[in-house]
């Protein structure tokens, strides 16, 4: 995992099957960086299903939140329409994992995202960071007391 | 291990003895499945376990994926204004197959609730802050997926097949009897 108080780096992955996100066009907002080992895994399911609840929490915290793993656009497509998320999914397909490589958060053994999450601030510094055990969802618990911190010390 | 915040307090809804030694709380959607697979699961156990459990259910309707989930949460407190709480969650359980958006009044009547004040109630606004407010609860605690169980304020991750949860809880009661 990469440390809190550097920069988080750029990226720019499909967040649908015609459409690119830039990270740093997100400065300004907080961001929070989901990634996540695979669409329609049971864990992930609950975890995305979870942060789909919070809109208004982010939003009353300015944060966007982004999930990511390594499945192509089309498939968080659909993953997307089923859950009826309201959140981007971002795939880090091709090359495959390339942007969880630069944050430390790829399982070279399964080839999937391992399951961590970043807050970064208004600027695009890393903030917060949590590792969660694969088969662990790691709630909310931990985002929203980063995000209140930040708001906390302006 | 993940605590439970805030912990049990008067605006829950308890089930059993208040003295209980052991507090069971569950935070759970009226529509989800394995919600619905819990339900007779708890209801075994808190006949087993007699005086030593009490037990607590909090909503977290997770509403995005399932439509019913937040009105079902408000009839049930609607519902408990009548003091028919526990009636309303069983049969929400119960029926949980073929839960559709009128059902509801259906269970008013069926539950003996004074219809007319139970179609008003379901509008307050109090209500539905109550279900939001145990939904923030659950997301501060780490509620990570319904149902989620608190035992004794922590949080309770493993299997909640009977027969785990009935051990796991007579462990807990051998070691508060010691201590």
């Amino acid at each position: 995992m990469l440390t809190t108080g550097i920069t988080a780096p750029d990226f720019e992955l499909y967040s649908s099957p015609y459409q690119k996100i830039r990270l740093n066009e997100l400065q300004g907002k907080k961001v929070i960086l989901a990634f996540y080992p695979a669409d329609w895994s049971p864990v992930c399911g609950d975890q995305m299903n979870l942060y789909n609840e919070m809109e208004k929490y982010f939003a009353r915290h300015n944060a966007q939140l982004l999930g990511i793993s390594v499945d192509s656009r089309w498939s968080h497509s659909a993953f997307s329409q089923h859950h009826n998320f309201h959140f981007p999914l971002l795939a880090d397909f091709e090359p495959k994992g390339a942007v969880a490589k630069l944050y430390e958060a790829y399982n070279e053994e399964s080839g999937e995202c391992r399951r961590a999450l970043y807050v970064m601030d208004e600027k695009g510094t890393i903030q917060w960071s949590y590792l969660s055990p694969a088969g662990i969802n790691p709630g909310a618990d931990g985002i929203l007391n980063a995000l209140e911190q930040l708001d906390n010390l302006k | 291990m993940t605590q439970l915040i805030p912990a049990v307090n008067s605006n829950d809804h308890i089930y059993g003895n208040l003295n209980a030694a052991l507090e069971l709380v569950e935070y759970g959607d009226y529509q989800c499945p394995y919600c619905g697979r819990a339900y007779p699961i708890i209801k075994n156990i808190l006949r087993k376990s007699g005086a030593d459990l009490k037990f607590i259910f909090r909503n977290f309707p997770l509403s995005k994926i399932h439509p019913l989930a937040l009105p079902a949460a408000i009839a049930t407190e609607a519902a408990a204004l009548q003091d028919k709480f526990w009636e309303m969650h069983d049969i929400i359980f119960e029926k949980q197959q073929t839960l559709e958006a009128e059902s509801f009044f259906l269970f008013a009547e069926t539950t003996g609730l004074d219809p007319e004040r139970f179609k008003s109630d379901i509008q307050r606004k109090d209500l539905a802050e109550k279900v939001q407010h145990d939904f923030e609860s659950g997301l501060r605690s780490g509620v990570n997926r319904t149902p989620s169980f608190f035992i004794n304020g922590k949080k309770y991750d493993s299997d909640w097949e009977e027969d785990e949860l009935l051990e796991y809880l007579k462990d807990q009661l051998a070691e508060i009897s010691i201590s």
